[in-house]
């Protein structure tokens, strides 16, 4: 029973990692702590619930149809809103972000109301996986594979393309970067841009393996936020350790009382922030 | 002229920490400019570079009114800079600090500049040490790599801010070759230094800052024999 529990929580931690991968990746580069993140993950899977419900789409396709149409939506955000609001005071973001948050949420609830929706996964959402020991479903593994397949590329992106190395070059030092011939501001826009693409595919996820509504996105701000301090500031695979780790902690502690599973993450998270205030792997140095 | 300078301020509040500064750079020369400390020499380079814009003035790059541009238009005319404390990015290695730099201050493919990165590390004695974080590197192959990525982002005009400042003489002997070597191949460069010694091996011209204001510009010669600037900038009573 305790194997198929800590099963069950690293792949719950797959899903985690998805909601936090593209906060880490904001924070990362611009120190930016993105308040509205939750609510974007909400705002995406309604959009995949559009080309699912309106189009007749499967989510699959819907989810690959919205990940443009987020890259612009974050690449327009940065460029219009956020960019202007950069510096080194931390609290105009902070401020714009949960002003777009509310907004979002009002936004969502306007036009959806507050009821429930799921995105129709079809025959996935029963479908397990007979591994002996353990069984596991389909989803929560296909959740997992794509938390890592999302980091393996982001890695690969920041450790071997130009443009990743104007990632960090940017996230070192963003006036040395500028005398580099980089434009910040540009780097910061595709990189929101690109936390968008990862947000949809956490949206595809949340809104197929649960009900979500317009005032959901909070908590997921929670959780990912949790997931991607415990990893350490910065780093993409201390984002899926801290993710895991919640998920763990939750299935854990779901498994003593189902009362106690939300508790058990956070107490997880605090209990990481005593022994390891950095978080487990950091790399951002602010 | 690849640079000019006509009338250039700058103030922060009361302080005027550049008036106006007037000076014509032709293409080719090694200029150096001298001052105590707090006389303007790093906020005139920010000035060039873009970092600072000026209130009063005009700052004209290879013909062009450039007064306004932003700084990574400048680097891509052609303004390259090394920092007075270094300032790699420290979580690249030393290559990637140079490819960088050249793929994007010279806006071109990272494949094609890979030769000329290593040619560069080479010429600066880092090439042992590419694959090495900038974070981990000692002051001297931190000062070579400032040096090592302004010319990797194909500069015309080199700024140099104290290059040679903390270095031993060994050090500092074997920096000014390669200063000398780059301005060999016709590079424009300014250099502020204090070691005195390093830069008037180098440099055609000094000029001297003193409060924002230029009190001299000539012949290295000329300058040191000046008593102005004997009593300003040495402190020497004569």
């Amino acid at each position: 029973m305790w194997l198929d529990t800590l099963v069950q929580g690293i792949l719950l931690g797959g899903l985690y990692a998805l909601f936090a991968a593209g906060l880490s990746l904001v924070f990362g580069i611009m120190r930016l702590v993105n308040l509205a993140h939750g609510d974007l993950i909400v705002f995406a899977a309604y959009l995949v619930l559009i080309g699912v419900t309106l189009f007749g789409l499967s989510p699959w396709l819907a989810a690959l149809l919205a990940m443009p149409v987020m890259f612009a939506f974050g690449w327009l955000l940065q460029t219009a809103v956020l960019n202007r609001v950069l510096g080194k005071d931390i609290l105009p973001p902070l401020l714009v972000t949960f002003g777009l948050s509310v907004v979002l949420q009002n936004g969502l609830l306007e036009g959806f109301s507050a009821d429930s929706r799921r995105i129709p996964a079809g025959s996935l959402e029963g479908a397990s996986l007979d591994l002996g020991l353990v069984t596991v479903g389909v989803m929560p593994l296909l959740t997992f594979a794509s938390a890592i397949a999302a980091i393996v590329a982001l890695n690969a992106l920041f450790y071997h393309t130009a443009l990743g190395r104007a990632f960090r070059a940017t996230s070192d030092d963003v006036v040395t970067a500028g005398l580099m011939g980089i434009e910040p501001k540009r780097i910061f826009a595709i990189a929101t841009g690109i936390a968008m693409v990862v947000v949809t595919l956490a949206a595809l996820y949340l809104g197929m393996r649960a009900n979500f509504d317009p005032s959901i996105g909070p908590a997921r701000l929670i959780y990912a936020f949790e997931a991607v301090i415990i990893g350490g500031l910065g780093s993409l695979w201390g984002t899926l350790a801290g993710g895991v780790i919640i998920g763990v902690a939750q299935t854990f502690g779901a498994a003593v009382n189902p009362e106690w599973q939300i508790l058990a993450g956070h107490i997880a998270f605090l209990a990481v922030m005593l022994l390891k205030p950095r978080g487990l792997f950091p790399r951002a140095v602010d | 002229m690849i640079l000019r300078l006509d009338n250039v301020s700058k103030s922060y509040g009361a302080l005027k920490v550049t008036d106006n500064v007037t000076v014509a750079v032709p293409r080719g020369e090694a200029l150096g400019i001298i001052g105590p400390n707090g006389a303007g020499k790093s906020t005139l380079f920010n000035l060039i570079t873009g970092n600072v814009l000026p209130n009063e003035g005009r700052i004209e790059f290879l013909g062009r009114d450039v007064t306004r541009a932003p700084a990574m238009e400048r680097v891509r005319m052609g303004v390259g800079r090394s920092f007075q404390i270094p300032q790699p990015f420290e979580g690249l290695t030393v290559f990637e600090n140079l490819l960088t730099a050249a793929a994007f201050g010279r806006g071109g493919r990272e494949a094609d500049m890979v030769d000329a990165c290593a040619h560069i590390l080479d010429e600066t004695e880092l090439l042992k040490k590419a694959n090495v974080v900038a974070g981990t590197l000692s002051l001297l192959d931190r000062k070579r790599l400032e040096l090592a990525r302004a010319l990797a982002t194909g500069p015309e005009l080199l700024l140099l801010d104290e290059i040679a400042g903390g270095l031993t003489e060994g050090e500092c002997k074997a920096l000014v070759a390669t200063i000398r070597a780059i301005h060999a191949r016709s590079t424009t460069i300014i250099w502020i230094e204090h070691v005195l010694h390093a830069l008037n091996s180098v440099v055609e011209r000094l000029l001297v800052l003193d409060f924002g204001r230029v009190i001299g510009i000539g012949a290295p010669d000329e300058i040191m024999a000046s008593r102005e600037v004997r009593e300003i900038y040495l402190g020497l009573e004569v």
